[in-house]
């Protein structure tokens, strides 16, 4: 299991791997947008959590089809199939990888995008706060996502369309988080739902992904 | 002796159609069986099967739990990382140890720092035919191994081969060329051909739709 895990962040940092891939594409969305809306502080501090949340969702959609697409290609998948590795723990620890070379930067970059954003000093630790729990979700879902197109050609596109309804409970709760910090608000509720739908995610989804899985490996 | 693996009345579908029917056959320790016939009569189907990929259609496989190693048309070769590299995480995977034996068997020690992706198409087969030995499982399923192998290479793999045999595993190869292996068994699988399409015998289930 580590073993894989290691590999995975060893692929995902050399070349070609698309480490950082996410995070330039998160700070391109977020740059774009006060070229849409205009620079007025306001309106951008006002659209800020829900524009860095949509960021987020987006840029960690870019490298899902990676996730089992390239393990497929070059026949790991049976290999590590056929091994000893249970699915249900490779779907994890790939999700994990994932998470550790998509979400976890994302979250320690977001202060920076915040700024971009015009977003209020008092939300910057609830926006890395429910960052840092809705992300590993993200990753989740996305796996099992993954694990449903894997073998399609070109799936990416079913994939996104498949994964990103799936992601719309963490967005609401994620935004609200930021929003009603920056109003100056209670926190806690979104937040407390937000770490339940990642709990859930994270207990219920390996099954899921790996049933999937067996059937795409026949 | 028990055999390593016992097969019988299996019958294999691919893509919901009967590929074979009726194969039976038994596989004991330092025993190799040859898989012979038409292409797409369904020999990778078969050791897919065998190795749990896809499932068994009719009959049964009567084998350890966790015996089995495949290699199949696909080295599953990451190449960003180095021979040695690759090597090591099978091993990890498959809780072996060291790596050493399996490059100097195959002959890769020159090449042992390269990236896979400087590799030759018969430099890769090597690697990937490296991998059995560091699985340390005793039954190897090989669908076409010595594609792109030079003959010096077939042979060294010849070699590894009865090495492992006699070392007590067992192997079931698919393959057109003579591997250089008199006492391995020949298996004919034309005969087990599944007869012309039936009603009832065509969707294997409703899982094959899928399939």
């Amino acid at each position: 299991m580590i073993a894989l895990l290691m590999r995975d962040l060893r692929l995902a940092t050399r070349a070609g791997g698309g480490f950082g891939l996410a995070l330039a594409f998160f700070l391109i969305v977020v740059s774009l947008v006060p070229f849409g809306i205009g620079p007025q502080g306001g309106t951008l501090s006002l659209i800020a959590p829900g524009i860095l949340w949509v960021g987020a969702l987006l840029s960690c959609l870019l490298s899902l089809d990676r996730i089992f697409a390239l393990d497929h290609e070059d026949g790991s998948l049976d290999l590590i199939a056929t091994s000893p590795l249970p699915l249900e723990g490779v779907v994890a620890i790939k999700s994990l990888a994932h998470w550790l070379t998509t979400g976890l930067p994302l979250v320690l970059a977001a202060p920076v995008f915040g700024l971009l954003l015009h977003l209020p000093g008092q939300a910057y630790g609830t926006l890395m706060l429910s960052l840092l729990i809705g992300t590993p979700a993200l990753s989740m879902l996305g796996a099992f996502g993954a694990a449903v197109t894997v073998g399609l050609r070109r799936g990416g596109l079913l994939l996104s369309l498949l994964v990103l309804p799936l992601y719309i409970p963490t967005l609401i709760f994620g935004a609200e988080a930021v929003r009603r910090s920056v109003a100056g608000g209670a926190i806690a509720t979104p937040l407390v739902f937000q770490a339940a739908i990642t709990l859930g995610v994270l207990a219920l989804v390996p099954f899921a992904a790996a049933g999937a899985l067996r059937i795409n490996l026949r | 002796m028990n055999p390593l693996v016992a097969v019988q009345g299996l019958a294999v579908a691919r893509g919901g159609l009967r590929a074979l029917e009726g194969v039976s056959f038994t596989l004991s320790a330092g025993q190799a069986l040859v898989l012979r016939g038409p292409n797409g009569i369904g020999k990778t189907t078969l050791l897919r099967c065998l190795a749990g990929l896809q499932p068994v259609i009719e009959g049964d496989i009567a084998a350890a739990p966790e015996s089995h190693a495949y290699a199949g048309h696909l080295d599953g070769l990451k190449p960003a990382l180095t021979v040695t590299e690759n090597l090591r995480f099978w091993a990890s995977v498959f809780g072996q140890g060291g790596v050493g034996d399996a490059i100097a068997r195959m002959n890769l020690g020159p090449l042992a720092a390269r990236p896979a992706h400087m590799l030759s198409a018969g430099q890769k087969r090597r690697l990937g035919l490296a991998r059995l030995l560091v699985t340390g499982r005793p039954v190897w399923l090989l669908d076409e191994p010595t594609v792109s192998l030079d003959s010096a290479s077939v042979a060294l793999f010849a070699d590894v081969l009865r090495g492992h045999l006699a070392a007590g595993g067992a192997a079931v190869i698919a393959t057109h060329i003579d591997l250089g292996l008199p006492e391995a068994q020949l298996l004919d699988l034309a005969p087990f051909r599944a007869g012309p399409t039936r009603r009832g015998t065509r969707a294997a289930g409703f899982n094959e739709a899928f399939a």
